[in-house]
């Protein structure tokens, strides 16, 4: 599914260079359920940017189904995470002014055409059949996280990337929205890739990737 | 399509949530285009009331004025004010330049009119039978100067419609006799209202024989005692005459006023055609610069909306990254808030046409000015408000689309 080889990203801070990744080797098969690990500042979530083509490498080789991407113009990556790829937000990402379901709409402008019956399927696949028409200071966190589920949902992507999709719920909403992506790697075999404080989380996925200022120290199987 | 009609949606989402905002964008360009559209139509209008009064005078008439145009260097003597054309100077162009129909000298003398407690104060003009040819004067009752009225210095006056309702408000004014100035004139006639006149409203006029307003008036006469007029209408029996007709006139009169060199006539000749090409030139230059001054207010509006996108770009670089997330490109960000500016700009320019046609409806209503709004006006004035809308639309939207999804995610 993807692979990246030898992948470093540091940033320019002031007269300094600030390395967040320091040459990470990583692959993750098709069907995976990937779960990543670390402190905050350990470079998670500039791996997950990267691994969703929403930044490039600085060096390295990343390969998204077998072709190469980091050198991708921007719009040839911006139709990569249009059609392939699901992202879920720590801070769920929905435009506050409009309803649940032009929220989930919103997701499919970008990948081939809104269509309003599929939206309504998604938004009822997360639990929030009866709620579409409220826009999302209407609904809890839990609901607005679901709410960006099935905005990644209706596209149908290969790859699903949740950066700490529980991290700003509490522990009910938390499981709720857990077990949603859980289940929709078991029944419909996504490849799925977590990243989390959580290890509970953690360990109902396949694999956990330990990273710690940048580098992977550790990988288990579960 | 089915994009075309996300783009639309998202563009409508962005106008709609910022209901004040938008309507305040707009409404610079409301102001700009209906400005644009009232100042044209008032320019046009006139333009085109003017032409049609020196038109009515029909194409075959020729002026001489006294004085002379500009000339290069030397002072030039004020339009018209000059004592130099007479009574006699008419009568030689009668008698001498072939093609003429009539000749139709007249004099001006501002005077006092007096019926009882009533008065108007308009100026009384010197005329002789030809005038009502040359200038096409119609009369609603009675009868107009005629050649006996003339030779016998006969004390009768023909009056306007407005003279004749302020005088005589509810009598009829033929055989009623005014004071005019020291003397008592009867009325003969009454002019038909017109309005249609080069030297302003008949409406207001009050015609005496040319002789009788000499003796009456104390009028200048020249140091060889010919009498001094204002203006001699000439009518040529053609229109294809009037070049030759004005080359004789002139050459005529430059040998009457011996005057050897053209360049320094005292007098001008002017035909219909003539007068009408440079009235032209003159109106449609203030015409374009009413147009200018409108079009500015138009570029100050298409600022604001530059202003109004820059700020909401900043404010929405959170739904920028997040469309992007999803897989926005560049050119579909770009294109959204493009159409956004262009939306607001093309609304206010639809609002601004309805208002200023409104406007310019209203002010014809009011007499104030004759208006005139053309398709030409309109449409040139929707697209550019369109146009401004791209245009100062362009540099914020370039901007919103080359944010870095990763950067915009994060702001707050």
């Amino acid at each position: 599914m993807i692979k990246l080889e030898g992948i470093t990203k540091s940033y320019k801070m002031g007269k300094r260079d600030l390395v967040v990744l320091k040459g990470i080797n990583l692959q993750v098969n098709k069907g995976e359920l990937v779960a990543i690990m670390g402190a905050s500042g350990s470079g998670k979530s500039t791996l997950l940017n990267i691994a969703g083509c929403l930044d490039r490498p600085t060096t390295g080789k990343y390969y998204f189904e077998d072709k190469e991407v980091s050198r991708l113009k921007s719009g040839e990556l911006a139709s990569i995470r249009g059609q392939r790829i699901g992202f879920i937000f720590q801070t769920f990402n929905l435009l506050s002014r409009i309803s649940a379901l032009s929220n989930v709409e919103l997701g499919m402008t970008y990948s081939g055409g809104v269509n309003r019956q599929r939206a309504k399927e998604a938004l009822v696949k997360v639990g929030l059949g009866e709620r579409m028409n409220h826009r999302p200071l209407e609904l809890s966190g839990g609901e607005q996280q679901r709410v960006a589920i099935a905005r990644a949902i209706v596209k149908n992507p290969s790859l699903f990337l949740a950066d700490e999709p529980t991290g700003q719920l509490d522990s009910r909403s938390g499981e709720e929205v857990i077990s949603i992506l859980l289940s929709l790697h078991a029944e419909q075999g996504t490849t799925l890739i977590i990243v989390t404080h959580d290890a509970s989380v953690a360990h109902r996925c396949q694999r956990i990737i330990h990273l710690k200022d940048g580098e992977v120290v550790a990988e288990e199987n579960v | 399509m089915k994009k075309l009609m996300g783009l639309l949606g998202s563009v409508w989402g962005g106008v709609i949530t910022h209901k004040l905002r938008s309507f305040l964008t707009m409404l610079g360009i409301v102001i700009g285009v209906a400005a644009v559209i009232i100042l044209m139509a008032v320019g046009k209008g006139t333009t085109q009331s003017v032409v049609s009064r020196i038109s009515s005078l029909g194409a075959n008439t020729i002026f001489v004025t006294p004085g002379a145009t500009q000339q290069s260097g030397g002072v030039r003597t004020a339009f018209g004010s000059a004592s130099t054309l007479t009574l006699e100077d008419g009568e030689a162009i009668a008698a001498n330049v072939d093609n003429v129909v009539a000749v139709a000298p007249s004099s001006n003398t501002s005077v006092q009119t007096v019926v009882g407690g009533k008065n108007v104060r308009t100026m009384v003009t010197g005329v002789t039978p030809e005038y009502q040819e040359v200038y096409g004067i119609t009369l609603a009752e009675g009868n107009f100067i005629s050649a006996d009225d003339n030779n016998s210095k006969a004390r009768v006056v023909v009056i306007g419609s407005n003279v004749a309702t302020t005088l005589f408000p509810d009598s009829d004014p033929l055989g009623q006799t005014v004071r005019s100035g020291n003397y008592i004139v009867t009325v003969i006639g009454v002019l038909e209202s017109s309005g249609q006149s080069i030297t302003g409203s008949t409406d207001n006029a009050i015609y005496m024989p040319l002789n009788t307003l000499q003796l009456l008036g104390g009028q200048l006469r020249t140091k060889n005692g010919d009498h001094v007029v204002s203006t001699i209408g000439i009518e040529a029996s053609d229109a294809k005459y009037v070049s030759t007709v004005t080359a004789d006139v002139t050459s005529l009169l430059l040998d009457r006023h011996q005057i050897l060199d053209s360049a320094n006539a005292d007098f001008t000749v002017t035909s219909v055609d003539a007068l009408l090409s440079s009235v032209k030139t003159i109106t449609d230059q203030l015409t374009l610069l009413l147009g200018a001054i409108a079009a500015i207010s138009l570029l100050v509006g298409g600022i604001g909306v530059m202003n109004i996108m820059l700020v909401s770009v900043l404010e929405r670089t959170r739904e920028i990254g997040i469309r992007k997330a999803l897989g926005a490109k560049e050119s579909d960000i770009w294109a959204q808030f493009l159409i956004e500016a262009a939306f607001l700009t093309f609304t206010g320019g639809v609002i601004g046409v309805i208002l200023g046609w409104g406007g310019a409806f209203i002010i014809n209503k009011t007499g104030l000015f004759t208006t005139v709004v053309t398709p030409d006006v309109i449409i040139l004035a929707v697209s550019v408000s369109v146009g401004i809308g791209l245009f100062f639309g362009f540099y914020p939207a370039w901007n919103a689309s080359r944010l870095e999804p990763i950067k915009a995610l994060r702001s707050e």
